[in-house]
């Protein structure tokens, strides 16, 4: 039996708030395979995004470990885990999180900057990251000039030049439009299905939820159950 | 390269506000490098001092004369190789405006003008002047000021000297050097002595000051003392001091004004320093989810801390490169105002320099509270931040 790729074992973490602690996450534990497509989902205040951060390595846990690809991330200082983000994980924000002043190219290339790539080799990632997010004719353009579902997916590709271990998505949808929606969500899929990408997403949104192989539920810092989905009720989600 | 891009992109990305932080940086590093030439010219005169130059004068006070059989003793003193009997004239010409202001004296010419080779004199010029008791050496800045030729009249109103004296220029001395004062008119002593035995005979036969040349620069002091010893116990006991001092004694008397001038020029530093951090505290605050995401995807706090200290300075050195280049030209529009006030006005290497070092300070204090913050800000406080 292959180790899973991330593996959560027995967290806990909470917040200071106005002077008072805040549990946000309670002896938590999950497993997932490479290849996996998982959903998280509950409601606001669950700690969702906050399992998300501690598997991201942004932030880290009070107790407990947090193993991705065998490394204990806990274990790590803030220079090597920022050595580690650059290579492990792959970030897809809500409101896309692109610099301004650099163009779609630019953006995307920032995750090569940190490697040892030529000029030229950084250009041939890059051209093929936005290739395949289908923005190969808008390299050239800055934020700005693009709509909201073209900015996340120059985020996209922003989330996968490197070749990540994993990716982690946090409401990638919450703020686009219906179709623009569709088209991430397809793209997440393809990266998932096509090049066989781990992908964690955090979502409020069913229909973004029912394309991850399964969902899990967080309750007020505890993990409610999860769902393998089947095809049926993906069907019935995307038809509601 | 990507690095510079986004200091660079950074720094043009609200371009009022950038326009208007490097026009503050302009008019602060301009000012500053004004204030400071201002000051360098107050001490021009000891500047210019040669150290082989002593200043006899009254030990009382500089406002009462010596009496001129002084010169011969002076001159026995060994050490001494010359000396010059020198009065401050004080003259109006055309209007007491300080516009019509500049320096006369009568002096010793033929030994006066050896002890001084900085005054750069056509030979000719000068023997011609030599020859005309009431002929005028002027400095080339007085003679460009008020459009003076050699053969050129001079009138001018006895103050300390009353009465209508009529002089002519016979010759007009260059700078030897970029500190030597070109905005003086030189006169000769004997003209204005046997005028006084006629007009004021109890005036006449004193002097204000006596120039003393010495051979060893190192027993200044020692020939000063020995100077002094000649007349100590008499009517008009002397000071003698080393040209420089003596120049530093005027300086001395407005000392509080020149002391407000570089207060002055500190401070206005110092108010630019408050606009440019509040400045970088607006953007780096603006930009909290960007830098959030920056560390977010791998790179280190201390590249988001060079990103913010790189535009801070950027923009530091773009308003300073301005003001020091606008320093010149606006302090030559300013010397011609001023006349002969300041004789010498020059924006020396040390003021450029003092300008670059305050704009260096200025952009690396500006950014330093952002750039601690950006760096320290954990991440996911970061990312949930609102520009």
């Amino acid at each position: 039996m292959t180790p899973p790729l991330v593996s959560v074992r027995n967290v806990w973490k909470s917040y200071r708030r106005g002077g008072q602690i805040v549990a946000v996450l309670n002896d938590i534990s999950l497993d997932v395979q490479r290849g996996d497509f998982v959903g998280l989902m509950g409601p606001s205040g669950s700690g969702k995004t906050t399992l998300l951060n501690l598997i991201a390595g942004i932030d880290k846990p009070d107790r407990g470990e947090v193993l991705v690809d065998g490394v204990d991330i806990t274990q790590l200082g803030e220079t090597e885990l920022a050595d580690w983000r650059a290579g492990a994980v792959g970030f897809i924000f809500q409101f896309y999180n692109l610099m301004p002043v650099l163009t779609a190219f630019e953006n995307v290339e920032l995750p090569l900057v940190l490697t040892s790539l030529s000029k030229r080799e950084r250009r041939e990632h890059v051209e093929a990251a936005l290739a395949l997010v289908d923005l190969a004719d808008r390299m050239e353009h800055y934020p700005s000039e693009l709509s909201g579902g073209q900015q996340q997916r120059v985020a996209i590709a922003r989330a996968i030049v490197a070749d990540p271990t994993l990716i982690v998505a946090d409401e990638p949808t919450g703020d686009l439009d219906r179709h623009s929606a569709e088209e991430v969500l397809e793209l997440m899929e393809r990266l998932n299905s096509e090049l066989g990408k781990t992908i964690l997403m955090v979502t409020h949104d069913r229909r973004a939820a029912v394309r991850a192989h399964a969902i899990r539920y967080l309750e007020k810092g505890e993990l409610a159950r999860g769902e393998d989905l089947s095809e049926q009720s993906v069907k019935e989600a995307r038809r509601s | 390269m990507q690095f510079l891009k986004l200091i660079w992109r950074g720094a043009l990305r609200h371009k009022l506000r950038t326009g208007l932080t490097v026009t503050g940086l302009v008019v602060a590093i301009l000012s500053f490098g004004l204030l400071q030439t201002i000051v360098d010219a107050w001490y021009a005169g000891a500047n210019a001092a040669a150290p082989n130059r002593l200043v006899t004068r009254n030990a009382v006070s500089l406002v009462f004369p010596m009496p001129i059989n002084y010169r011969e003793k002076i001159r026995a003193v060994p050490g001494v190789q010359a000396v010059a009997a020198a009065n401050w004239f004080g003259g109006t010409y055309r209007d007491t405006t300080m516009r019509n202001f500049f320096p006369q004296f009568a002096v010793d010419a033929v030994s006066y003008f050896a002890m001084y080779p900085e005054y750069r004199i056509d030979p000719d010029a000068f023997h011609a002047f030599l020859r005309d008791r009431k002929g005028v050496v002027v400095g080339r800045k007085l003679a460009d000021t008020h459009g003076f030729r050699v053969g050129d009249p001079i009138p001018l109103k006895g103050t300390i000297f009353p009465g209508d004296w009529e002089f002519t220029v016979r010759a007009i001395y260059d700078p030897g050097e970029s500190t030597t004062d070109t905005s003086a008119m030189f006169f000769h002593f004997d003209y204005l002595n046997e005028t006084l035995k006629r007009r004021s005979p109890r005036r006449a036969d004193r002097v204000g000051v006596f120039v003393v040349a010495i051979d060893d620069v190192s027993r200044a002091a020692e020939v000063s003392h020995a100077i002094d010893e000649l007349f100590r116990n008499s009517t008009a006991e002397t000071l003698t001091e080393t040209e420089r001092a003596f120049q530093i004694g005027f300086a001395k008397q407005t000392e509080a004004i020149v002391v407000a001038i570089r207060l002055v020029s500190f401070v206005v530093i110092a108010i630019i320093l408050a606009v440019m951090a509040n400045t970088m505290a607006m953007t780096a605050r603006e930009r909290t989810a960007e830098y959030a995401t920056l560390k977010a995807i791998g790179f280190q706090p201390a590249y988001v801390a060079g990103l913010i200290l790189g535009e801070s300075l950027a923009i530091a050195c773009i308003g300073a490169a301005l003001g020091i280049a606008l320093t010149f030209p606006i302090g030559e529009w300013f010397s011609a105002q001023m006349g002969t006030l300041f004789p010498v006005f020059e924006v020396s290497q040390g003021t450029v320099a003092l300008q670059v070092v305050c704009a260096l300070i200025v952009g690396l204090a500006a950014a330093a509270l952002p750039m601690r913050r950006a760096a320290k800000v954990r991440i996911v406080d970061g990312l949930r931040a609102i520009g």
